[in-house]
Formats: C-alpha cells, sequence, structure tokens
C-alpha cells in the first residue's frame, strides 16, 4: 500500500510542477516539452487508479499524437511570445479575482457533496470485476454506445473538411510528380543511341 | 432494416447522404456545388418525409436517441430553415464565386448534428451532436477564408464555442456525479427522489450557460454581432434560423426533460436570461448601422421572448415557443432573402442607409419588407405578433405578470428599430439604387411576407402542430 501512496504522491508532486511550467515557460517549445510530463504523469495516476486502458491512450493519442503535432506547430509557426503576453498584468488582478471566487464556490460545492441516493442503483454500466477494462470498454463502445461512436466519427469528419476547406488552395504552376507518367515512359522515346566518330563530337 | 434502428431513419439516411454527396464533389472534375446544393436540399426534403413517416414515439441506439411528436416538430423547422437558407448559399456562392462543393455537404452535417442535438436522450448524445453542428458551423463562418472579417468571425466563434462547450461539459460532470448516470430518464428519477444538492444545482446552471451561450440569449451573447456582421449574409441567415431553433428545443427538452424537478432553481436563472435578452436586444440595436448587426441583436432580442415559454415550465409555455420558432424561421427567411437582394451594382452593401427610397424604385420590395418588418416588430394583425401573443398569454396565464409586462415594453422599444427600417424605405430620398432582387430571393421574400400577412386567417393548422408536439414533450 505504501508503495502505491508514494507513487502517487510522486506522479501528484510532478504533474503539478510540469503543468505549471506548461504555463510559465518562456520558450513555447520547451511549454509543450512539460506539457508532455505532465501528460505521462496524469497517466501513472490513472494506472493507479486501475484505468489502464485510459492510461495507455493518453501516452498514445496524447503523446505520441497531439503534443507531437503542437510540437511541429510552435516550432513551424512564428509565434511572437512577447506579444501575446502584452496585456497580462493589465488583465492580471480581475482574472485572478475571478478565478479564486470561481475556486471558492467550487471547494464549497465540493465540500457540501451529496450524491443521490440513486445513484448506485442508477449506474448504466458499472466497472465489471471479472475482466480487464480494456475488454470492458470494448464489449460496450461498439454496442452500447455505438451510436456515439459514430456521432464522434461524424464530427472528426467534419473536422477534416473543414480544415481542407480553409486551409487547402489550388495553385498554380507547381510541378507535381506523376508517377504513372514515369512508369509509363518507354526507352525508346527519351534514349537516342548516336554513334561518335572518333574526334568530330557532335554538332 | 433491424427495428431498433426504425426511429433514427432520418439521420441514418441523411447522414449517408452526406457522405455520398462528399464523394462525389471529391471525385468530380468539375465543380459541383450547384447539383451537390440541390441534392442536398433534396434529401432534406426526403428526411421531412421521413420523419412524418414516425408515427407515435420510441427510442434507439440503447435509449441514447428519442423520436415523439416533439422531436419531429422541431426537426422538420429546422430541416425547413436549414434547406431554404442553403438554397440562398447556393446561389450566393455561385455570384461571388466562392463556390465549392464542400459548402452544402458542411451545411448537411451541421443539420445532422442539430437533428442529433434535438433527439438526445441522454447527455453525451446532445454533447456529440452540439459539437457536431458547432463544428461546421465555425466552418462555415470562416468560409470565405480571403476575406479577414469572415475568418475572424470564425476564429472568435470557434474560441467563444469552445468555451461555452467546456462550461456545459463541466456541468454535465457535476450533473453526473450527483445521478451516477446521464441518461435523461436516470436524471430525471435521481432528482426527484434525492433533494437537490448545492453540486446538482451548480451543475446544471452550467449547463444552462452552456446553452445560452449557444441559443445566444444574453449576458452570453457578445460573439453573436461580430459573428453575424463578419459571415458571409446566407451563412449569417443559415446562423439566424436553423441552430436557434434546434439550440432552442434543446434547451427546452433538457430543462423540462430530466430536470424538471428542480423548477423552483432553473426558472429563475432563465427569467433572468430572458428580460436580459429581450431588454438588450431591443436596445442596442437601436444604435446600429449595419443591417446585419441589427438582425443580430434582433436575434438576440427573439431568444429573449422565445425563453419566456421555457421560464414557464408548462405546456402551453411551450406550445408558444414552438409556435414563435415556426414564425420566427418563416420571417427570418425572408427578412435574409431581402438583404441578400441589396446589392449596388452586383456588389453587396450592408448599411441600413442604403434601403432608403426603396419605395420609389423597387415598390414591391419595399412592400415585402415592410410586412417582414411590422411583423418582427409584433404588430397585428400579423404573423409575428400572433407568436408574440401566445407567449405573453401563457406568461400571463401562470402568474408571470411582470415577466409579460417587460416583455411587452421591450418589444415597444424594438418596435422603433424596426419601424424605422421602413421609414427610411419609404419616406426618405434614395442615395443608392438597388439593383433588381434575383428570382430566389425574390420568390422567398415574397412567399415570406404573404405568409407574415394572411397568417391570422388560418393559424389554426399550425397551433395545434405546435400543440401536439408540446403534449408530447410533456408525457415524457
Amino acid at each position: 500500500m505504501i508503495v502505491a501512496s508514494l507513487a502517487f504522491y510522486l506522479f501528484a508532486i510532478v504533474g503539478v510542477i510540469s503543468a505549471l511550467n506548461v504555463i510559465f515557460q518562456r520558450n513555447p517549445v520547451h511549454c509543450v516539452l512539460w506539457l508532455i510530463l505532465t501528460f505521462f504523469n496524469a497517466a501513472g495516476l490513472f494506472v493507479l487508479l486501475g484505468a489502464e486502458f485510459v492510461a495507455m491512450i493518453l501516452v498514445v493519442v496524447y503523446v505520441g499524437a497531439v503534443a507531437v503535432l503542437f510540437l511541429f506547430v510552435v516550432m513551424m509557426l512564428d509565434i511572437n511570445v512577447t506579444m501575446m503576453r502584452e496585456g497580462f498584468m493589465k488583465y492580471l488582478p480581475v482574472g485572478a479575482l475571478i478565478g479564486i471566487i470561481l475556486f471558492v464556490e467550487l471547494a464549497a460545492v465540493y465540500g457540501g457533496w451529496v450524491m443521490s441516493p440513486d445513484a448506485q442503483g442508477l449506474r448504466v454500466v458499472p466497472a465489471p470485476l471479472d475482466m480487464p477494462n480494456t475488454e470492458a470498454i470494448g464489449a460496450v463502445l461498439y454496442t452500447d454506445y455505438v451510436y456515439l461512436f459514430q456521432g464522434a466519427g461524424l464530427v472528426l469528419l467534419v473536422a477534416m473538411i473543414g480544415a481542407i476547406v480553409l486551409t487547402h488552395r489550388k495553385r498554380t504552376g507547381v510541378r507535381k510528380q506523376k508517377i504513372a507518367d514515369q512508369v509509363a515512359r518507354k526507352a525508346s522515346e527519351t534514349l537516342s543511341v548516336v554513334k561518335v566518330e572518333t574526334g568530330k563530337g557532335i554538332s | 432494416m433491424p427495428a431498433f434502428l426504425i426511429p433514427a431513419v432520418p439521420e441514418l439516411f441523411m447522414a449517408i447522404a452526406a457522405m455520398v454527396l462528399l464523394l462525389a464533389g471529391v471525385f468530380r472534375e468539375k465543380d459541383s456545388t450547384a447539383i451537390l446544393s440541390w441534392l442536398s436540399v433534396g434529401v432534406m426534403a426526403v428526411a421531412v418525409g421521413l420523419i412524418l413517416n414516425i408515427k407515435g414515439s420510441g427510442t434507439a441506439f440503447n435509449d441514447l436517441f428519442v423520436v415523439n411528436a416533439f422531436t419531429s416538430f422541431a426537426k422538420i423547422l429546422t430541416l425547413i430553415g436549414a434547406g431554404l437558407t442553403l438554397l440562398l448559399i447556393n446561389s450566393w456562392a455561385h455570384e461571388e464565386n466562392v463556390a465549392r462543393f464542400e459548402l452544402p455537404v458542411i451545411v448537411l452535417f451541421s443539420t445532422i448534428g442539430m437533428m442529433m442535438m434535438i433527439s438526445a436522450n441522454d447527455l453525451i448524445s446532445l454533447y456529440v451532436g452540439l459539437e457536431l453542428q458547432s463544428l461546421s458551423l465555425y466552418v462555415l463562418a470562416a468560409f470565405r477564408r480571403d476575406n479577414a472579417r469572415s475568418t475572424e468571425a470564425g476564429v472568435k466563434y470557434f474560441v467563444l464555442g469552445a468555451l461555452a462547450s467546456g462550461l456545459l461539459l463541466y456541468g454535465s460532470s457535476l450533473v453526473y456525479g450527483f445521478g451516477g448516470t446521464t441518461t435523461f430518464d436516470g436524471l430525471a428519477t435521481a432528482i426527484k427522489s434525492g433533494p437537490s444538492s448545492v453540486g446538482v444545482i451548480v451543475g446544471v446552471v452550467f449547463v444552462i450557460s452552456g446553452l445560452a451561450f449557444k441559443v445566444s440569449a444574453a449576458p452570453f451573447h457578445m460573439w453573436t454581432p461580430d459573428v453575424y456582421e463578419g459571415a458571409p449574409t446566407p451563412i449569417t441567415a443559415f446562423f439566424s434560423v436553423a441552430p436557434k431553433v434546434a439550440a432552442l428545443c434543446l434547451f427546452l427538452r433538457v430543462l423540462v426533460g430530466p430536470f424538471a424537478p428542480m423548477i423552483e432553481q432553473w426558472q429563475q436563472v432563465i427569467v433572468l436570461i430572458s428580460i436580459l435578452s429581450m431588454l438588450w436586444g431591443s436596445v442596442a440595436a437601436i444604435t446600429q448601422k449595419n443591417i446585419k448587426r441589427l438582425m443580430a441583436y434582433s436575434s438576440i432580442g427573439h431568444v429573449g421572448y422565445a425563453l419566456i415559454g421555457l421560464a414557464v415550465g408548462n405546456e402551453e409555455g411551450a406550445r408558444g415557443l414552438l409556435f414563435y420558432l415556426l414564425i420566427y424561421v418563416l420571417m427570418n427567411v425572408g427578412t435574409f432573402a431581402v438583404i441578400l437582394s441589396m446589392r449596388v451594382k452586383g456588389r453587396y452593401v450592408e448599411d441600413i442607409t442604403d434601403l432608403a427610397g426603396l419605395a420609389k424604385h423597387n415598390p414591391l420590395m419595399a412592400a415585402a419588407l415592410a410586412a417582414l418588418m411590422f411583423s418582427m416588430a409584433g404588430i397585428p394583425p400579423l404573423a409575428g405578433f400572433l407568436g408574440k401573443y401566445f407567449i405573453f398569454v401563457a406568461a400571463v396565464n401562470a402568474g408571470f405578470v411582470p415577466l409579460a409586462i417587460i416583455g411587452l415594453l421591450a418589444s415597444v422599444i424594438g418596435a422603433f428599430y424596426y419601424i424605422r427600417i421602413i421609414k427610411l424605405a419609404y419616406f426618405d430620398e434614395a442615395t443608392v439604387r438597388l439593383d433588381k432582387p434575383g428570382l430566389l430571393t425574390g420568390v422567398l421574400m415574397a412567399a415570406s411576407s404573404i405568409l407574415m400577412l394572411v397568417y391570422f386567417i388560418y393559424p389554426a393548422q399550425l397551433v395545434s402542430g405546435a400543440e401536439s408536439a408540446a403534449k408530447a414533450l410533456f408525457l415524457g
């Protein structure tokens, strides 16, 4: 048990510190690297909770794809950090005030948390104890929740169409590689064998 | 087809059709915007037929999806609004040389999202539908990507919309934490039996904030004028019609469905939002010079009136809201047809003063504009008056007399800016000469204004449609 507690505090502390660094680092590339560390620690916390599937998804999807994408974007775009921070001090007091009020309110809400007496009985898919949770998610995701799965698929399709519509443009005068043309080329069309007499050259 | 899929046939048909159209657009060499637009309108018409074909109520997909008379009414209204505005979008895209086949496809996907929202029977399916709708709308707002104002509108809409979705999700997580379930039926049971704790109330308030953003009710309306002004005009027409209907119907379903036992808590929030929207929509519109900004404030005001029907929280209120939405859709399509006809030598103009002296050189268009504006202002006996009348009567019958009085005052203030447009068109000297409206816009504005004028002769038919829809909503 003590190992689990130690692991929890390790992941939690490193997680919080790296999350703070995501915000406070000046160099955007460093921010993304800290973000990756945050994701790893959150994944560790999920493992401790027994949600190993979510933990792996976090590492695979967020670290493997999203964070790397961020890194590319940050490196490719010339983001002027000092310009983005303009007005930061001006809005800090108001922002901090609202943040503190919201925090206190939410603390009050969680402090006096009451669950519905029916909540236990109303759970639609309680975690089954006899199978690993990857299998449990798989068992409901494509059956009971296929509607949401397909709906999410449509959302992603729209996101893809949107990204293409808003960024893709047909350029004229661009030379593209046409593999079919290259393969279809015959030696007779392009090569010609010339007999050259010694010392004459070709005119 | 398996029986459990039958309630969702219209959505399934539309989703498959949208993907087929997308493929057709990709593989056709020539630009196929026009063909795909008309086919999309056809798909929507077929979907209306399929919806009418569903009798009674039922659920599909493990109770995540529900249909009844209410959802059918709301979906048909959404489809009418989306179909008519898609025609406007198509003709505009060809005139402005921005025709791309993705345009009708995205409109179609967004309409599917709206229908999923209306039929949601679970907080998760609500969110998926909402996101499908919103994501498509963000893309549409930024569709003129070489235009700074259009891209600004898209980015602004996207950032604020994402924030609102975050609020909604946070609220949903609190509600889930209280009830242990996300299904509407389960939540209704949980909330009915348990004492409503602070946590679930905060959750519901967050959900209300998220939805109020989507319907652009004050004080969550900041994005509306900028997005309406920046987005291309026919897309603004689409924004002001179809998503409004879907989001307001969703609002109604969520609050009088699972959260019905908490009516005392949410009622006061809705009353406040409604009053703020009505007043702000009326007062802030007075100083506007751009007609699209004016329509944005007008739509904020209209949402305020519609929310009175929600605040009342009974069947009569729901009937009033649905009827109001019906009138609002028909009225708005006509008004945007007029706005799309505001062109000088082929160039679109958006200033209110460009309408000056319209009656001299185009009396028919001026007459249509006058009918629509009088209807917007709620002058009897036009259709807009009937819509407001049912709402206010519902409020008075339920004992919300002050709310009805504030609504009346707001509509008097609002009448000022609607009637000022009529004054400009009829009594002021022309500064510019507008072109003749095109066939499509002409037909739409004529049909809409004639409908507004003669509606009071035979209102019973559509009122009864709204009534049976409201009844179905309160049955379960």
